[in-house]
């Protein structure tokens, strides 16, 4: 900046604190309530420190879950999210990086086709396709099944144009070095092609198991068992509205529960996070 | 743009095509395909046979008041949250672009609500605001406000715009502090010179200078608030009340499974594409940079 | 060893653009041969051919006896040398150079041994664990050599292998090479656009321009007899004068009206047709006038330390003298050029080839 006077400084530092304490009030609420009992969040007059009945919460709502509403124990849900959230990340990088392989280094009748039959699939999102999907799905024999979780949200071109951008960057003079050294494609793929991918991989790992983590319409339709739920489904079915119902404590905790493992990814891979965020963006 | 140097094979490319390829296929084009010519038919009142009805499905969508309803939801809630989180995330991006010692923890702690999925985000405003139990409906209620967004349309559309704008701020803030950190120091710098102050300068040479950024913005906040803030309006208001909170997608979500009324679904899904098409359309500007072929 | 024959080697692009337009050329056992030419001359193309990254429109490219036409580039037994030294910028430094042999399954002890000779013979030894990007410019070119050497290839090929370095460094890498290649005896092909390379590195010197070869002979030839206009105005440096002339009769031709005698000049000119006159900015002394000699306007002086170059006009037409300094008055406003008739350089307009002596 031009001007380094400390009041313009103190201003800053005043807008960006108020920022971070809205930002962060909401969790703030949610970490407060999975820290006391029933009563005292309906008595409507939560303190504002911390209580004592953190533990209690927390190992009812990992192992039993809710008992009023969905009676399904939360670390159940976790593991399913878990896995549906790694089946979409892994899924997509390894299809949309042999995809890309396939596009950017080799030479093919119908290699513009096939690249334009993946990139039009970037402009509709899952949710205006729903229930023909979720009909295709169900022919398939696949709900309540991972394999329905994932595959239909890895369908996609995110992924391929991200490693397709990427490999452009790679000098042409590698390819030729590889050739001249005998390596054939498969080689060039293994030893060359992948090792210089990593960043790429991790970045787009980050964003997709967020973005995995998170899904909330897809698994809503076609798991109907509860054992196959994920937390995000899982912490809705527990809020009802007939208030009595609601636990809200457990409700709460289930909420906290669902937003540490992206969000620590989100913190400690913040770096990659962003890469990721911003180029598949571009 | 082309490789100077390939690989030939007969059989390869497709092989490591296969995947992609079937997946797409069999996930995106065919059930997009199914929607359209869903639209075109109607089922019985047992969903046993259908006909072939040609727009009687689209004529009837628009014979709906609810349909024109939620469009109108959607177009408020559209401007009301892409406006208020551009706003503040631009105000919060100015800030951080500075140079403050802190700069990167400040970055950090504005930048993780993104992990947050909708429905959380929406469960975790409906209990800061639950009229009964939450912690800031109180001092709402202090100020002799009736606050109830379970039975006022006006407070839980109110509701759904917080939450939807505090978990896009993140997002927002990281493309605005990328452009205003690729505005090169010395424009800024030739504008101080030229006898222009900080906010003047502001408005004359950074936010022109940042509109690329801004554009991009507005759009992928339209579709965000189009398609990702479904998770928060099931958590938050179940479309309610009354209908009254019912958006476009959450619309075809609720009168397809709730109402059982697929044709009318279908038709409101090959609308949305339109739609959404239209608005990549717009967008080919910044997206044309991907497709080089 | 084995030398490298082309035969008649056409390349043509889609849409009929024409890189390669049938190039002959033996390159002999051992020798070492540059190519060189402006930017898209085809040079480069040339080359590529021979290491099998482009496909042959046309002609036969043959490595010893075999014709390499349909030849994988790994099976044709050569090793390159790129501009951007395309190292593998994930593996480290003995990686790089053992990742060729690895993938022919050479032993692992073989490897090593080869890898350490390599590292020895060029001076990397200490850099053997690092990756690429932990070396200066210089060093990734040692490393880039060292993979081609590792190989104990037919054919060494480089492709401009010492433009990315700073002028200093590319003096030292360009002695380098040569002592290297006098050492190891492997017939090398070496790309450049820079006539100072081409002229101290090579045994046999190629000139090419737009697509064909100009000229090939020795650095000596090429440069005391270019066949060509385009061969006599590219190698040397400053380049060659060419001044407008006519022909006035056996070993005599004349510039603006006056006359200069020339050695080496084709029988049966016809007096009075015109001719190109090529003299070089080092071939022309000052000196007193006499039977050969031309008037030249001189303009400005630069100063080049040992030598002065002195730009001017002879006849109406641009003119470089250059002179060990001290030699001519730098204040001088004319000078009178003495010429040697066995410096003369003559020129057909038309066809631009060289009007000597058959």
């Amino acid at each position: 900046m031009v001007e380094n006077r400390p009041y313009r400084n103190f201003l800053a530092y005043l807008v960006l604190t108020i920022g971070i304490v809205i930002v962060a009030f909401p969790v703030y609420l949610a970490i407060l309530a999975s820290t006391f009992d029933a009563g005292t969040i309906a008595n409507g007059n939560m303190p504002l420190l911390p209580g004592d009945q953190a533990v209690t919460n927390y190992t009812r709502t990992i192992f039993e879950g809710a008992s009023r509403t969905s009676r399904e124990p939360v670390g159940g849900m976790m593991l399913n999210s878990f896995i549906m959230a790694m089946g979409i990340a892994v899924g997509k990088i390894l299809i949309s990086i042999l995809s890309a392989f396939a596009v950017v280094y080799f030479n093919f009748p119908f290699r513009k086709t096939a690249f334009w039959v993946i990139f039009i699939t970037l402009m509709l999102p899952v949710e205006v396709r729903i229930y023909p999907t979720y009909k295709i799905v169900a022919d398939l024999g696949l709900l309540d099944t991972y394999t329905g979780l994932v595959l239909p949200l890895i369908a996609s071109a995110t992924g391929t144009l991200l490693f397709r951008q990427f490999f452009m960057t790679i000098p042409d003079e590698l390819l030729e070095a590889s050739k001249i050294d005998g390596a054939g494609a498969f080689r060039f793929f293994k030893d060359t092609l992948i090792p210089l991918s990593i960043t790429t991989i991790a970045a787009l790992f980050v964003i997709q198991f967020i973005y995995g983590w998170n899904q909330y319409l897809w698994p809503l339709l076609i798991t109907t068992k509860s054992s196959m739920q994920t937390i995000v489904i899982g912490i809705k079915k527990m809020i009802t509205t007939q208030d009595a119902l609601t636990e809200w404590q457990i409700a709460m905790t289930t909420a906290v529960l669902a937003m540490i493992p992206p969000v620590l990814v989100v913190i400690f891979m913040q770096r990659l996070f962003v890469k990721g965020l911003v180029e598949t963006e571009k | 743009m082309e490789k100077r140097a390939l690989f030939s094979s007969k059989i390869l490319p497709y092989a490591l095509l296969l995947p992609q390829l079937a997946i797409t296929i069999i996930f995106f084009y065919w059930p997009a395909s199914q929607a359209v010519w869903q639209s075109f038919l109607m089922e019985d009142a047992f969903g046993l046979t259908s006909e072939f009805v040609g727009f009687e499905n689209y004529r009837a969508l628009f014979a709906q008041p609810e349909y024109y309803r939620a469009m109108v939801t959607t177009a408020v809630f559209s401007t009301a949250v892409a406006l208020l989180s551009l706003s503040c995330a631009l105000l919060l991006a100015t800030q951080a672009d500075k140079q403050l010692r802190f700069a990167h923890g400040y970055k950090t702690l504005l930048i993780w609500p993104y992990a947050v999925a909708p429905a959380i985000a929406g469960v975790l405003w409906i209990f800061m605001f639950h009229p009964t139990l939450g912690t800031l409906a109180r001092p709402i209620k202090g100020l002799g406000i009736d606050w109830n967004p379970m039975l006022n349309a006006n407070h839980a559309m109110i509701l759904l715009v917080l939450s939807a704008t505090w978990k896009q701020i993140s997002y927002n803030f990281l493309f605005f502090l990328a452009g205003l950190q690729s505005i090169p120091k010395s424009v800024i710098e030739a504008a101080a010179i030229d006898g222009s102050g900080p906010v003047r300068r502001f408005w004359t040479i950074i936010f022109p200078l940042l509109s690329p950024t801004t554009f991009f913005l507005i759009v992928v906040n339209i579709v965000y608030v189009f398609f990702d803030t479904f998770g928060i309006i099931d958590a938050v208001t179940g479309g309610g009340p009354a209908g009254q909170t019912t958006t476009l997608v959450y619309k075809v979500y609720a009168d397809g499974r709730l109402g059982g009324d697929l044709g009318g679904s279908a038709a409101q899904s090959v609308i949305l594409m339109v739609i959404v098409i239209a608005l990549t359309a717009i967008q080919f500007k910044y997206v044309e940079r991907k497709v080089q072929y | 060893m084995a030398g490298v024959t082309l035969d008649t080697v056409r390349k043509v692009y889609t849409g009929n653009v024409e890189a390669v337009k049938g190039v002959s050329l033996g390159i002999k056992d051992g020798s070492f041969c540059v190519l060189v030419g402006p930017s898209g001359c085809g040079k480069s193309t040339l080359l590529r051919m021979i290491a099998g990254l482009e496909t042959i429109s046309g002609g036969a490219v043959k490595i010893g006896d075999r014709v390499v036409n349909e030849v994988e580039p790994a099976d044709r037994d050569i090793a390159m040398v790129f501009q951007n030294y395309a190292l593998y910028p994930h593996m480290s430094v003995y990686d790089n150079m053992a990742y060729g042999l690895k993938n022919r399954g050479t032993p692992k002890d073989e490897i090593e041994k080869r890898v350490k000779e390599a590292a020895r013979i060029l001076a990397i030894e200490p850099f053997l664990a690092r990756k690429p990007r932990q070396l200066s410019g210089g060093q990734r070119q040692r490393v880039a050599m060292g993979r081609a050497i590792v190989r104990k290839p037919q054919v060494f090929l480089f492709d401009e292998p010492l433009s990315n370095l700073d002028a200093k460094l590319r003096v030292q890498m360009r002695v380098e090479i040569k002592r290297l290649q006098r050492a190891l005896g492997v017939t090398s092909i070496y790309v450049t656009h820079d006539q100072v390379e081409a002229m101290t590195l090579s045994d046999q010197l190629v000139v090419m321009s737009g697509g064909q070869i100009e000229q090939v002979g020795t650095p000596a030839e090429v440069y005391r007899r270019p066949e060509t206009r385009f061969v006599a105005t590219f190698i040397g440096s400053p380049p060659m004068n060419i001044l407008p002339g006519k022909v006035e009769g056996p070993g005599r031709v004349s510039v603006g009206g006056q006359t200069i005698s020339v050695t080496d000049m084709r029988d049966g000119l016809a007096p009075g047709s015109a001719i190109e006159v090529g003299l070089r900015p080092e071939d022309v002394q000052a000196g007193a006038a006499g039977s050969s000699s031309l008037t030249m306007d001189v303009d400005f002086v630069e100063e080049l330390g040992a030598t002065q170059l002195f730009h001017g006009k002879v006849a109406g037409t641009e003119f470089v003298v250059q002179a060990s300094t001290g030699q001519i008055p730098a204040d001088s406003r004319t000078l009178t050029l003495s010429i040697d008739p066995t410096n003369v350089h003559l020129f057909d307009p038309q066809t631009t080839k060289r009007l000597g002596r058959a």
